[in-house]
């Protein structure tokens, strides 16, 4: 039986400044509670929204990424109900029901080779947090913090388009790479994106999934239900149309006793917030707007020659992609690209540590050439690389100072072989017995230069100096 | 104790810069008469007893030859829904019992940028639901010209405060009439501007797409220097903005031509809004006579008011109040109910136990009139006869030619408390005039014109949008013929 899987994704925009109504920060992140707060955001008597314009562009550019339309108007409503994180008791969010207003709607992206098409795009602001704490299960006292209260958010909810587990996982793959390549939001940030699904099986009842903590469980509350529902359907069990809420620890989905579908929200127009007329906007983001990393990707493979495989993992991350562009020439794209993913991403695994970074891209485009020329070893370039990404020193200083420069000099190398072998006099025989011996050999030869020796001329020393063993050897 | 507090605010700014007039002593003669009347009156929920320090300030900026700003230490009264910083803003209702607010309105902000000193709050109908003031959670204010009648409503403590002459100017704030009808059933000046003229921010909100901040005064004139202080954009309030509102001007000068009179004019006389044989209706009567006495036309023009105006008004106010008070969940105001044993929302339908009569009618309405299955009923049909109200509006003034329509503010005398108070519906009827410049946004002013059994009669007018400046030129000249005249005797 075919299943019907949608999402919806709360991606909140974390590279604004500000919250979506108020001058407080967007980034509530390590903050003590409470004091990324103002009267707008949390809600006091009196107190007004102010659109904060960028959001509005940004959530525009989301938009125009996933191919939606966007209305000439774009209006705001409230959705009424009474939860403590939410400071007014009432989101002020987006809605479609009286004619297009959101900041978009009727897109499509590709998954694969599936169309998945996006049924609107909504901006809204996010609630507070709800904390428990407290001595025991008994005894919970709930906390709430409203620093997140009024973030901004964009909700995308696609069409139940996706047919398996692992479309969703592609899918969220997808959303995640292009919310950051067009700086949307930090995807890493924790509770950055969070996403719902709904499931349901041909003719069957639908069932949203929510509370979901991460990407990868999502995939898997999804695989479960998608069982579940199956098995349902055997045993002639009728499906409810229900939420249920992923349990992370028995890995299961559970009924949520609430129906929030019926929930009545009593939408209606936020009049604090008056229409933004659009006009050319989507005109002018659309000019401005980066690359999309599919046809990132194909310029990759097409024009630089780059694997397909190491143009996916280059493309899909636009700072890496920065610095590939800005380093590459036309004679060291696959080296570049094979360092950047190799040994550089490993560097700055995070946007912290890629902020901090202090390498430069025509240092990096120097290390790089020096490799190509064999004039420092692979070995050698890993631990440059670091230096400069530590401390941002120039590539010739570090090769100059930490003597990292190849050793291809013959004598010298003959000398390293001797005195390595000299040191454990039991490795000539074994080397002339077994050529395992021989790789041993070689390890500590590199070990002692530091990386530095050119492995290539380093086994043929060896081999010479065998060699040399052999003729000298007596009657065997 | 010689001092004339009845002069108005002009008088007074003029007499404070000659130096014939010392701010100290007029503030003094305020906090003396407000301490004197105020006990039965009950104009005013709190007093700022350091309002005396500021007038000494002032007092010396003018010896000193500093610039003391256009309000130069004059005495206010702001309602109680209008936030200032430190002072307890209580929408005069046992919700906000002890809510002082951590920052000031920016009417209030530029109230006092501009030299206006703030003598107390005023008490108004809970949350300005109400048009009486019996609905104050605190005890209702009383009609300084018979206090067994009320004072109107909702900002009755802002009328009362100015007609009794406890302050020289006061805020109110106008969602169906609530500045208009008390300074009608109080003799003095009251105007609601066009939306968005005026900053809301730090205005609790109740109706907040209707609603304005007005100005209560004894002259329009003084209306027209309040307006310059404290109208204008405000980047707190997105729907001050000018191209929100087609790009008009927002700070024009409001006194600059107020003398200019109105000769060639047009009135447009709301025929169907009075009955001209009631005291009222003659009085509206008398004061198209005048305006054509000083030089306009009138012509009759025909509003269907029906009852499908007031009808939209209480379902559009509901909806929103129903929404705007959302907040007042005892979680973060309130009072001290301890929630051990509480489901969520059992507490909370316990919390709003606290919420008087008038507040829970309209928060029932308005969980009702929007909800899914009801909506198209009641809340989308408002929306759409506010529509048709509005192009019926744009109608009339339409050719142009039009300046104003003229009609009576209230259709009724000020009346006995408890008179009309058990009836929801025929109180809701007092509306029916007012509501038309909310519904539709344009800038309205009750007038004083006539005097009947020793109470009050105002006639309103009402005009286009963005028309504030000729609005209160046209009523500068219609209060000149007013047949009343001089405070109330307490
Ligand atoms: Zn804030």
């Amino acid at each position: 039986m075919k299943a019907r899987i949608g999402l919806e994704i709360h991606c909140q925009l974390t590279t604004l400044k500000t919250k979506l109504f108020c001058g407080c920060r967007a980034d509530y992140r390590k903050m003590d509670p409470n004091t990324n707060v103002c009267p707008t955001c949390l809600g006091l008597p009196g107190s007004l929204p102010r659109l904060n314009g960028a959001a509005v562009k940004t959530a525009l550019l989301i938009a125009i990424a996933l191919g939606c339309k966007s209305p000439d108007v774009l209006s705001f409503f409230r959705k009424n109900y009474f939860y403590p994180d939410l400071p007014k008791n009432y989101q002020i969010t987006q809605l479609d029901i009286y004619g297009p207003a959101c900041v978009g709607h009727d897109g499509q992206i590709k998954v694969d080779d599936r169309d998945v098409r996006i049924s609107r795009i909504q901006l809204e602001e996010d609630p507070g947090r709800i904390v428990y704490s407290g001595a025991s299960e008994k005894n919970l006292e709930t906390l709430v913090d409203y620093n997140r209260a009024g973030a901004p958010l964009v909700e995308i909810v696609t069409e139940p388009d996706m047919e398996s587990p692992r479309d969703v996982r592609i899918f969220l793959n997808l959303m995640h790479d292009m919310l950051e390549n067009i700086g949307a939001s930090d995807a890493s940030l924790e509770g950055a994106i969070r996403a719902d699904a709904n499931v349901s099986l041909e003719g069957n009842n639908k069932v949203e999934i929510k509370n979901v903590s991460s990407f990868h469980d999502l995939e898997k509350a999804v695989g479960y239900e998608i069982m579940r529902q199956t098995n349902n359907i055997e045993n002639e069990i009728e499906i409810d149309k229900e939420t249920r809420q992923w349990d992370e620890k028995r890995r299961i989905t559970v009924s949520a006793r609430s129906k929030e579908s019926d929930t009545d929200y009593r939408y209606f127009l936020e009049h604090d917030v008056p229409w933004i007329e659009i006009g050319n906007a989507c005109d002018m983001l659309r000019k401005d707007m980066p690359e999309s990393i599919a046809t990132r990707r194909q310029r990759y493979t097409a024009e630089y020659g780059i694997s397909d495989q190491v143009a996916e993992i280059l493309s899909s991350q636009q700072y890496f992609a920065r610095i590939f562009e800005s380093a590459r020439t036309d004679e060291n794209s696959r080296e570049l690209a094979n360092i950047i993913t190799t040994d550089l991403m490993g560097l700055l695994e995070t946007r912290q540590k890629q902020a901090d970074s202090k390498l430069g891209s025509a240092e990096l485009g120097r290390l790089v050439g020096a490799m190509m020329d064999k004039r420092i070893t692979r070995t050698s370039a890993k631990s440059a690389l670091q230096s400069m990404v530590r401390d941002g020193r120039s590539f010739d200083d570090i090769v100059r100072e930490s003597g990292l420069g190849t050793v291809d000099d013959e004598s010298k190398i003959t000398e390293l072989v001797g005195s390595v072998i000299d040191s454990e006099p039991g490795l000539v025989n074994q080397a002339l017995a077994s050529p395992k011996a021989v790789h041993y050999i070689m390890g500590l030869v590199m070990k002692k230069s530091s990386g530095r020796a050119d492995p290539e001329m380093v086994r043929k020393a060896i081999e010479s100096y065998l060699d040399s063993k052999r003729n000298d050897a007596p009657d065997q | 104790m010689s001092t004339d507090l009845g002069i108005t605010l002009a008088e007074y700014v003029r007499g404070v810069a000659s130096g014939e007039i010392s701010c100290e002593e007029y503030v003094v003669a305020t906090l003396d008469r407000i301490e004197k009347h105020d006990a039965k009156l009950h104009a005013y929920v709190s007093v700022d007893a350091d309002a005396v320090e500021a007038a000494k300030g002032v007092d010396a900026a003018v010896r000193a030859g500093r610039d003391v700003g256009a309000l130069a230490g004059a005495p206010f009264g702001i309602k109680d829904n209008i936030c200032m910083a430190g002072t307890r803003t209580t929408c005069c209702s046992w919700m906000l019992e002890d809510y002082v607010s951590p920052y000031d309105a920016t009417v209030v902000d530029r109230l006092s940028g501009s030299g206006g000193i703030v003598v107390g709050k005023t008490n108004m109908d809970e949350f300005a639901m109400g048009l009486t003031t019996e609905f104050a959670a605190f005890g209702p204010s009383l009609n300084p010209w018979n206090t067994e009648c009320v004072p109107g409503g909702s900002s009755g403590g802002s009328a009362v405060a100015v007609s009794a002459l406890e302050c020289i100017a006061s805020l109110g704030s106008d969602t169906g009439g609530s500045v208009r009808n008390p300074a009608s059933f109080c003799g003095i000046v009251g105007y609601k501007p066009t939306y968005g003229r005026l900053s809301r921010y730090g205005l609790v909100s109740y109706a907040n797409s209707i609603e304005q901040v007005g100005i209560m005064a004894r002259s329009v004139e003084d209306v027209g220097i309040v307006m310059n202080a404290i109208s204008g954009e405000d980047k707190m309030d997105d729907t001050t903005r000018r191209d929100v509102r087609s790009g008009a001007d927002h700070t024009p000068d409001h006194i600059a031509d107020i003398d200019g009179g109105v000769e060639g004019m047009a009135v447009g006389l709301d025929v169907d809004s009075f009955d001209e044989s009631t005291d009222v209706g003659s009085a509206v009567r008398r004061a198209a006579d005048a305006f054509e006495a000083a030089g306009a036309t009138v012509t009759d023009v025909h509003i269907d008011h029906g009852p499908s105006s007031v009808a939209s008004y209480y379902v559009l106010t509901a909806a929103e109040a129903g929404s705007n008070l959302a907040r007042y969940d005892n979680l973060r105001y309130g009072y001290d109910m301890p929630q051990e044993g509480y489901e969520y929302n059992a507490y909370i339908s316990r919390a709003r136990s606290r919420l008087g009569p008038e507040v829970t009618r309209r928060m029932i309405l308005g969980g009702f009139v929007p909800s899914a299955g009801h909506a198209g009923k009641y809340y989308l049909k408002a929306l759409k006869m506010r529509d048709a109200l509005s192009a019926q509006v744009d109608g009339v003034f339409a050719d142009g030619n039009l300046a104003c329509i003229l009609s009576p503010t209230v259709p009724v005398l000020p009346f006995k408390f408890g008179e009309k108070i058990d009836d929801p519906v025929e109180l809701f009827r007092m509306d029916s005039n007012t509501v038309l410049a909310n519904l539709t946004g344009r800038p309205s002013i009750s007038v004083p014109f006539a005097m009947s059994s020793g109470l009050p009669i105002g006639v309103q007018l009402t005009g286009s949008l963005d028309s504030d400046a000729q609005l209160l030129r046209i009523a500068n000249t219609i209060h000149a013929s007013s047949e009343s005249k001089g405070a109330p005797q307490l």
